[in-house]
């Protein structure tokens, strides 16, 4: 069952560039979701770990549909959240959408 | 759209790997059918030595499997020999029946070994070295035969001959010169080369031609070979006979189609042959007259003419510059371009020879006009690929003349126990520090994978992918399993797979086009990819702001996190903080701040760092605005490809030996270049007498005061090599250091790759280049300084900017849900 959550005004996700979510988790815990939008406008929501050495995803360099980790340049698709061969690994992906210039999270 | 047919003649290395290379940039464009008349999928010809040397399977020597054409959907005909191409309705037939149109063709048809045209060269047992069949022949043989005669000493014959030695076989070999690989060595290396041979049992007969192969008449071995006789009619027991006199290029069926052929197949420099329609590659060719007989060429030939079916209509092929290595376990040899013995007074070659015959090593360079234009190596080939590569480049040799024999001891970089000689390693010990990998698995990376190249090597095994002090290595590693498959990288490569341009072009198209932003110079240069990589975006963005000051758009989502957040990211993903205290000078006010603030946000640790100043670990990125507001100190840049510190001594003011004030010059130097970006981290230091306290040998501009006045040394560095700062110049007043020290940094500014070190820029331009550009040219320096002044002019420190316009910096905020 899809929740959508409310984020941010998707003027506020930088072209080429990313923003971190923090999720507050039931047992009080959190984690964190990287939004990214590509320089077509187009907007992604992947885990914000690296899945090589838990980089910050979401402070990586933007391109095509893909990420380039912070850490060690591993590059993650946006669109599947599958690392570039021959590296090895994934990370969850999260639906999102924008409705009226506003971005919202399925979590 | 219909997809346009694209046919392969020969399944080889040079035909595959057009078509992988045209796969890489065109997937889509054609349906790819594929004719190759051995019953094999494509394989590594080249190491079919080691598989009769029983250290590899032909398992392991396939390149790509069936299942790889069928993944990529090419239609592979095995067994399957073309021997009619019918130009007008631009269809080839296979002797079995089968056909295929085309609107491309392309020839890869390959050589053939040349047969002796001998009484007896039809017998059985009679045989050339060229595929997995004559190798199979070889080994069955070997298992109920006993003499082998191996027909020419050269590259292929030798490895025959040690692989039929390895099967069992009593093996002589007939060479008609007067020593060894005559076209690769010279007579020394040739007869050490012999000796070490001998010892592992081969015979030799030299200055010798074969007469005629007498077989069997009866019995048995009917119309197998016995014996080979000799033009001194000396008869040899043979019950083997593998000719290995050297290769034609096959060019039958092109010419019997009407192609226009001399010695081989003549394509233009797009691998175009007469008829438009159809291309040709590898050794079947024959390019302005040369045919190529070693892999490293065909690769390059692959890539031009992957290319132009792709309908790209960029790059040539020019011809290549050939290197050998002999296969065989043990035994190192290395040769590479004109080594004909020299003669200085009458052809301007000369050559440094360096002979130990006890210890088994040759080594001679030939050298003209001051480049390197052959050697040949025997018994130490560490240096193969270095000089190889010096050759290829055209460098100019006279500043490392004197230690050029002694080989690039630059090798010695850190990380892998000080080893810089890949032959001596074992296969457990370690090749990159950083990553962890030991030269076995990059061995069996490059057999079983199939890699060629430095590149390939990286992303596979991920050796020399992060530091790169290792990469010599990698190098040296790679060069010895392939042997002659090695072709080294030229060093102007293209800057990223987004583009064919390197780093000089785009430069040079940046400035005469005047792009001053990264989606119009994408635009302009006709990028592969909407917009970039993480490769190529930062170095564009740094040659577009530091060609054009002031106008270009610094672009922070093509820079990376670091400097987009002016902080060092962490493992963790906290950054750290560095505030610039000014030549290593603090207060007790400034320290009492950063004391406040580490409590105030605990900080997990405050560290001294190298630079001579104070660094805050640990620190959430959100905390990052609020703690640069509460220190209200400048950044320290630490985090930049631009100017890091100026480290300094105490200098005259306090120290009894200091003889000028190093402190105030340090200060003055920091503040005059703050705010600086450059291709990579800058450092400075001054030291206040040649005690070198600031350990100015290994800064990038390192300063030294004399009583006199100050000497000035660049291209130093403290980092994965050490590189000692060579002397550039003494000046005598503070005013000149600021002058030269800037000149210098402009001019690397300005003309250095990205992410190139002074060191690094300096190798390859030669001191003597920058000497004449900052010594000189006095004109020229003080532009350089001007330039370097006007683009520093009006620089915003970034912390205060970001605590300003808090607003506008939303980067800093996290979103919680």
């Amino acid at each position: 069952m899809s929740s959508w959550v409310k984020v941010a005004p998707f003027e506020d996700i930088p072209r080429l560039g990313a923003r971190v979510v923090r999720r507050t988790k039931p047992d009080g815990g959190f984690d964190e979701i990287g939004i990214f939008r590509t320089e077509d406008d187009r907007i992604f929501a992947i885990n914000n770990q690296c899945p090589h050495k838990k980089g910050p995803l979401s402070q990586g360099i933007v391109y095509g549909d893909k990420i380039a980790c912070p850490l060690h340049g591993w590059k993650i698709s946006l669109v599947d959240g599958k690392a570039e061969e021959p590296d090895e690994g994934e990370v969850a992906c999260f639906k999102v959408k924008v409705v009226e210039g506003i971005v919202y999270l399925d979590v | 759209m219909q997809k346009m047919k694209l046919v392969v003649v020969g399944n080889g290395m040079a035909g595959m790997r057009t078509v992988e290379e045209l796969l890489k940039i065109a997937p889509d464009l054609y349906e790819i059918t594929v004719f190759g008349d051995e019953p094999y999928p494509n394989y590594n010809r080249i190491m079919l030595s080691p598989v009769l040397a029983n250290e590899q399977t032909i398992d392991d020597i396939i390149l790509n499997t069936r299942e790889w054409y069928a993944e990529h959907n090419i239609t592979l005909h095995t067994s399957a020999r073309i021997n009619k191409i019918d130009r007008k309705n631009r269809v080839v037939y296979a002797e079995d029946g089968t056909s295929a149109e085309y609107d491309r063709l392309l020839l890869a048809t390959g050589s053939k070994p040349f047969m002796l045209p001998i009484p007896g060269k039809d017998l059985n047992g009679v045989i050339g070295y060229r595929d997995i069949k004559d190798t199979n022949d070889m080994i069955e043989t070997a298992k109920i035969h006993k003499h082998a005669v191996v027909i020419g000493g050269g590259l292929l014959g030798l490895e025959a001959a040690n692989g039929l030695k390895i099967q069992g076989m009593e093996v002589t070999v007939v060479h008609k010169n007067d020593w060894l690989l005559e076209r690769q060595l010279d007579k020394t290396a040739g007869r050490m080369l012999q000796k070490n041979l001998e010892a592992k049992g081969l015979n030799f007969l030299l200055n010798k031609n074969t007469a005629q192969l007498i077989g069997h008449e009866d019995g048995e071995f009917k119309n197998r070979v016995k014996s080979v006789q000799l033009d001194d009619s000396l008869i040899v027991a043979a019950d083997l006979v593998v000719m290995a006199v050297g290769i034609r290029p096959n060019f039958l069926l092109a010419e019997s189609a009407g192609i226009y052929c001399n010695r081989g197949i003549v394509v233009n420099d797009t691998m175009q042959t007469y008829d438009p329609r159809v291309y040709a590659v590898g050794e079947c060719v024959a390019h302005r007259g040369i045919s190529y007989g070693l892999v490293a060429p065909l690769f390059e030939m692959a890539k031009v003419c992957a290319n132009h079916l792709a309908n790209f209509g960029i790059g040539q092929y020019k011809g290549s510059v050939t290197s050998t290595k002999l296969k065989v376990t043990g035994i190192d040899l290395f040769s590479a371009g004109d080594f004909a013995p020299a003669d200085v007074m009458n052809d301007g070659r000369e050559e440094i020879v360096l002979h130990d015959a006890v210890g088994g090593i040759y080594k001679k360079l030939v050298i003209k006009n001051d480049t390197i234009i052959g050697s040949v190596l025997y018994g130490d080939t560490a240096d193969g690929s270095w000089y190889f590569q010096m050759l290829r480049d055209g460098k100019a040799i006279h500043e490392i003349r004197d230690n050029l024999m002694f080989g690039q001891d630059s090798l010695g970089n850190t990380g892998h126990l000080g080893q810089d000689k890949a032959a001596l390693m074992t296969n457990e010990m370690e090749v990159c520090g950083c990553n962890g990998v030991c030269k076995g698995t990059i061995v069996k990376a490059i057999q079983d994978q199939g890699l060629f190249t430095i590149d390939d090597v990286k992303k596979q095994t991920k050796a020399g992918s992060s530091c790169g002090s290792c990469v010599g290595l990698v190098e040296q590693i790679l060069a010895s399993t392939l042997g002659g498959g090695y072709a080294p990288p030229s060093s102007a490569k293209a800057v990223c797979g987004c583009t064919d341009l390197n780093h000089e072009e785009v430069r040079e198209s940046i400035r005469k086009n005047k792009y001053l932003n990264i989606p119009d110079a994408m635009k302009g240069m006709t990028w592969r990819t909407p917009n970039g990589c993480a490769t190529c975006r930062p170095a564009l963005n740094y040659y577009l702001i530091s060609t054009w000051p002031h106008e270009a758009v610094d672009d922070p989502q093509s820079r990376f996190i670091n400097e987009r957040v002016h902080a060092n990211i962490q493992k963790d993903g906290t950054y750290s903080v560095v505030p610039r205290m000014y030549g290593g000078v603090t207060t007790p006010d400034q320290l009492r701040k950063i004391a406040d603030v580490a409590d105030k946000y605990a900080v997990p640790m405050v560290k001294v760092t190298g630079g001579q100043r104070i660094d805050l670990l640990g620190v959430k990125k959100e905390d990052l605005v609020d703690i640069w507001k509460d220190l209200d100190m400048p950044s320290g840049y630490a985090y930049a490809k631009g100017i890091r510190t100026v480290k300094t001594c105490v200098g005259s003011e306090f120290c009894r030996f200091g003889t000028q004030d190093s402190t105030a010059m340090g200060i003055r130097i920091e503040k005059a270049f703050d705010h600086m970006w450059s291709p990579h981290k800058f450092k400075f230091a001054v030291s206040g007498c040649p005690r070198n306290c600031a350990e100015s040998g290994i800064k990038d501009v390192g300063i030294i005061g004399v009583d006199s006045g100050w000497e000035i040394y660049v291209g130093g560095n403290g980092g994965i090599k050490t590189e000692v700062a060579q002397f550039l110049c003494k000046v005598k007043t503070d005013d000149e250091v600021l002058e030269y020290s800037g000149a210098f940094t402009q001019i690397y500014r300005e003309e250095a790759r990205y992410l190139d070190r002074t060191v690094h820029w300096i190798e390859r331009v030669g001191l003597e280049y920058v000497k004449q550009r900052v010594l000189e040219d006095a004109e020229g320096r003080k532009a350089a300084y001007e330039r370097l002044l006007y683009a520093l002019q009006g620089a915003v420190e970034p912390w205060g900017e970001r605590v300003q316009k808090r607003a506008e910096h939303k980067e800093f905020e996290t979103i919680t849900i």
